[in-house]
């Protein structure tokens, strides 16, 4: 993927993307990309958590192509359940006669749809409380803070479990709470971000120009902070998926007969010494997505947010 | 934060900043705690179960249903009713559990010492191989060791703790044979000691009862182990970042010039300063310890806080969920606000 060192002057495309004058935004904004890809492609570890994670949206994409069986229905229930790994099924079966393998392939679309609703749901919120406190500052900042403060002391775990346990288990209900307990420390990220950005000199030439305070939010804070507030959600997909994989473990995630890979870990917990990889072989595909995220993560954090990394 | 007040010599002054932090403080954790409280009302009452249907049953008459119903409180405005949970809460009194029929906070107080014998082992192993781990990483930057620091922090990260707790589990008690099975303690032993305590490796060692020392200590080997793994990838990964940082200021080249040797430069100087963070980390890392339990014990059979809230969860017992939720919130609080209160206390520049 990385291209080859360029010993000569750049010629092409490449030498478009790298001009020095661009002519327009767009030429700029894509020259700024290429020179992000190409540091980051220069950290082949975090190719491979990309590799990992294009990797299981697309194994969510094209599930019902690549899993040989159906995940719910399963096989012949006196001969072909608990059976060890082979050529029929790959990843051997579980107690119910389904396939691992394709329950595991189908189970990626669950994880990959906890970490997107759950980006969705946590990032404009704290975006919006981050920029809002800090760019008005005062009493609004003192409330909003504590508040933010108040839900960053808590134990995410634990308040997630409170949280299905009032709204009853269920995915659905498992990404709300998980989503509650993620959004303070984006808030924390985009306030001090915005701290920065508040008292430059362009914030003072908009405002001159009589830019309303929700235009300047909107229009000039906010894609300012995506950024580390970015890489922050990335380094914390990982953790996303571990929470979600363990309130499903505890009965409390997707429920049964949904593959949700903590679900499918708790099953074989009852078969866990004669049948080993019932409970194993799901471990090890939450094990490798989380990776990759954290992978990903580290990757775009020394892309994107330089002083952080270390 | 408001470090201007400090700017005089005087210990007088001093004294007035050491005040204002107190109360800050104080308030901090009022208001958090509070906080908290909060959240566990709300849910308690989003809950979709009846908690007078609990008590009565659905073939009480309505009178009865009635009655119970202003017992319980649930006539009142709502803000009357926080009134009066906050205050039970404050004096630790979450009810009574349905599923034990005991006062929550009495559970609460013998499966707690469990989950707090745990967590500190946990932290001692993580902080014992962590902080030297970490240490020689940052040394040795760039190594093998240095890339192996790396890849067990990294795995850290993105293991689920209960997958690997099963698969401890299989390898070294099924397979190997090296480990009991879960559980705290074997049946056998269980009645040679008085609970005192409740914390089992102390309160048999102090009783002389060795042989049950010893069974407990092999039951809790393996799920202290792990915990401590947890710990251990956080606390070298924060180690290392700290050393590194610490190893290029310019006092380490004055002691290098100075001709000290090279074990003193690191060891005496560099970590010491680096100990003023990592005091932090630690505290932080035992916090997410008391959390990260409650996984640790479902697999273990620990009976312990987390395995209560989770018990407790599957038979819909509301009062013990939220008791034990409010109980280990508090904890993590706690030792959240500590570690920032000593980290500004050790570190002279912070005032």
């Amino acid at each position: 993927m990385a291209g080859s060192p360029a010993l000569s002057e750049p010629t092409g495309w490449r030498a478009w993307l790298l001009s020095a004058e661009p002519h327009s935004r767009w030429q700029a904004r894509l020259g700024r990309f290429y020179l992000g890809w190409r540091s980051f492609t220069r950290n082949p570890l975090a190719v491979v958590g990309l590799a990992i994670v294009l990797l299981l949206i697309l194994v969510a994409l094209f599930a019902n192509y690549i899993a040989p069986y159906s995940p719910i229905v399963g096989g012949d229930l006196r001969t072909q359940r608990l059976l060890p790994p082979s050529e029929t099924f790959w990843l051997g079966t579980d107690d119910q006669a389904r396939d691992i393998f394709s329950r595991i392939v189908y189970g990626s679309r669950i994880t990959l749809f906890v970490v997107v609703l759950v980006s969705i749901i946590a990032t404009p919120i704290g975006l919006l409380v981050g920029t809002v406190s800090g760019y008005l500052g005062g009493w609004v900042d003192t409330v909003l803070m504590r508040i933010t403060d108040i839900f960053l002391a808590f134990p995410r775990l634990v308040l997630a479990l409170a949280f299905v346990a009032a709204l009853g288990p269920g995915i659905e209900n498992a990404v709300i709470a998980i989503a509650i307990t993620s959004w303070p420390p984006y808030a924390r990220i985009a306030r001090a971000e915005t701290l920065m950005i508040r008292n430059s000199d362009f914030i003072a030439a908009v405002k001159l120009q009589g830019a309303s305070t929700p235009r300047i939010i909107f229009g000039h804070v906010i894609p300012l902070c995506l950024s580390s507030v970015i890489v922050r959600v990335t380094l914390d997909m990982a953790g996303i998926i571990l929470t979600a994989a363990g309130l499903g473990f505890l009965g409390l995630g997707a429920q049964p007969p949904q593959p949700e890979w903590g679900a499918m870990v708790a099953t074989g917990r009852n078969y866990l010494i004669d049948q080993w990889w019932v409970a194993a072989m799901p471990g090890i595909a939450i094990f490798v997505v989380s990776l990759g995220f954290n992978l990903l993560g580290d990757g775009l954090r020394d892309v994107l947010d330089p002083k952080a990394a270390k | 934060m408001a470090s201007s007040i400090a700017t005089g010599s005087g210990g007088h002054d001093a004294l007035r900043f050491y005040l204002t932090k107190t109360a800050q403080f104080i308030l901090v954790l009022a208001t958090t705690l509070l906080g908290l409280i909060a959240v566990t009302f709300f849910i308690g009452r989003v809950v979709p179960i009846d908690p007078v249907l609990a008590i009565v049953g659905d073939r009480a008459p309505p009178q009865v249903y009635a009655r119970v119903r202003q017992e319980l409180g649930l006539d009142l405005p709502l803000i009357q009713q926080f009134w009066i949970y906050l205050k039970k809460a404050v004096v630790g009194d979450f009810g009574n559990s349905v599923l034990t029929t005991n006062p929550v906070m009495t559970d609460i107080k013998n499966a707690f010492p469990a989950t707090f014998e745990l967590a500190t082992l946990g932290t001692l192993i993580g902080t014992l191989i962590g902080v030297p781990l970490g240490v020689l990483a940052a040394v040795k930057r760039g190594s093998l060791l240095d890339q192996f620091v790396r890849f067990i922090g990294l795995a850290g990260y993105s293991i689920p703790i209960f997958w690997l707790g099963l698969m401890s589990l299989l390898l070294f008690y099924a397979k190997l044979g090296w480990v009991p099975g879960p559980g705290r303690i074997d049946v056998a032993y269980s009645y040679l000691y008085t609970p005192v305590t409740n914390i089992v490796l102390l309160d048999t060692a102090m009783q002389g009862q060795w042989d049950a020392f010893w069974d407990a200590a092999s039951h809790i080997v393996l799920p202290a182990c792990l915990l401590g793994y947890f710990s251990l990838a956080y606390i070298s990964r924060m180690t290392r970042s700290f050393m590194l940082n610490e190893l290029a200021q310019e006092y380490v080249i004055a002691a290098r010039v100075k001709g000290l040797s090279e074990m003193r430069v690191i060891w005496r100087h560099a970590l010491r300063n680096a100990a003023v963070p990592l005091i932090t980390v630690i505290a932080l890392s035992y916090a997410n310890l008391l959390e990260g339990s409650v996984l640790t014990e479902t697999v273990f059979a620990w009976p312990g806080l987390g395995q209560y809230i989770t018990n407790s969860l599957q038979n819909a017992d509301m009062n013990a969920v939220l008791g034990g939720t409010l109980v280990i919130g508090t904890a993590f609080v706690v030792l959240n606000l500590v570690s920032d209160l000593l980290y500004r206390l050790l570190d002279p520049r912070t005032r």
